[in-house]
């Protein structure tokens, strides 16, 4: 093994005996920009929508559920897609976050939510990360389109500008504390865990 | 008898011929296979003004826009607000009392099933112009 190593340092370590000094600086600056290029374009392709809903377990469970939310119809036609919501705009998390979904890969190949029970099952658990994420960047996602300072309260409702004009503005509640299930349908939340983490109502339970 | 016949087939074709003048109300005039326009959609309102009852017993209506609002075995999005529980937080109107008891009249910590789905009394309301006059006065 240290022989190998060994091996390969001296091939490394040795002058070119080939290619110029000029070819191999070029040449590394050229493959370098490709690479870059390359790898920042696939990583945006997995950003987009074909991409998302390319297994039918996003496509048949929670895209549908988007479509009839005003965050993919609506007046005005300005929309959301998966990545706009599920992953962060800025590079050095959005790759943090792109390794994290190595798992969601794994979950894939085992089919962990291959069937509709099964992500129903699941769902809590998946929303209560996703809670978590937003909570913990205070909403990032939210507000790369929702911005605190361009709200008009006197175009809001009574109830929004209440809210919004106390706790948003306090800084004490982020948009997630309030504002779950607005683009996929709420799971089943037992109880006092409900959506504007408050004491909650409770949802009586089937037979 | 060859003209009896002739006079009831006239008759009878005369009958069909009257048949295409009904028309479904709650259709319209638009023919069986082609498709209908759909009513425009008005803008539900979103005042927050509480209004009286009109009578003794009606459901208060709902002062606010309720568009996709998620009412399944899952979530109730209206008690997420009106839920006693919730209400010093939300500011919201509480459900009635009486909506916690069940039909053997057993008072419940939660509400009642059969109270469950708030939209099968309790409706948003829209500015529109009613489609049949009305005389009903409030008392």
């Amino acid at each position: 093994m240290l022989e190998l190593l060994k091996r390969y340092w001296k091939i490394i370590n040795r002058p070119s005996m080939h290619f110029s000094l000029g070819f191999l600086t070029v040449g590394g600056f050229i493959g370098g920009i490709v690479f870059w290029g390359a790898f920042n374009t696939a990583m945006e392709f997995t950003n987009t929508e074909t991409f998302c809903t390319g297994c039918h377990e996003m496509r048949e469970n929670p895209f549908p559920e988007l479509k009839n939310t005003i965050h993919y119809t609506n007046r005005s036609g300005v929309r959301a897609k998966c990545s706009d919501c599920h992953v962060p705009h800025e590079w050095t998390v959005k790759m943090a976050r792109k390794i994290q979904a190595s798992k969601e890969v794994w979950g894939k190949i085992f089919g962990t939510i291959d069937t509709p029970e099964k992500f129903q099952a699941k769902r809590l658990e998946l929303a209560r990360h996703e809670w978590a994420r937003f909570k913990a960047n205070d909403s990032l996602e939210c507000r790369n389109c929702h911005n605190y300072e361009s709200m008009d309260f006197t175009r809001q409702s009574l109830r929004a500008q209440q809210m919004h004009s106390t706790y948003l503005a306090s800084k004490e509640k982020t948009c997630i504390d309030c504002h779950k299930g607005i683009a996929h349908r709420l799971p089943y939340v037992p109880p006092g865990e409900s959506p504007s983490d408050t004491p909650g109502q409770v949802v009586p339970k089937g037979p | 008898m060859r003209k009896l016949l002739a006079i009831v087939l006239g008759l009878a074709t005369a009958l069909v011929w009257a048949e295409p003048t009904l028309v479904d109300s709650a259709r319209g005039p638009t023919p069986i296979l082609e498709t209908t326009q759909p009513p425009r959609l008005g803008n539900a309102v979103n005042d927050d003004n509480r209004l009286p009852r009109n009578f003794a017993q009606q459901p208060p209506i709902i002062p606010h826009r309720v568009d996709g609002y998620q009412v399944d075995k899952n979530f109730n999005k209206c008690l997420d607000c009106h839920a006693r529980a919730k209400t010093a937080f939300s500011g919201a109107i509480p459900v009635s009392a009486t909506h916690y008891i069940d039909r053997d009249g057993k008072v419940l910590a939660n509400i009642s099933t059969r109270r469950y789905f708030c939209m099968q009394c309790h409706v948003p309301q829209e500015a529109a112009k009613p489609l049949v006059g009305n005389s009903f006065q409030r008392k």
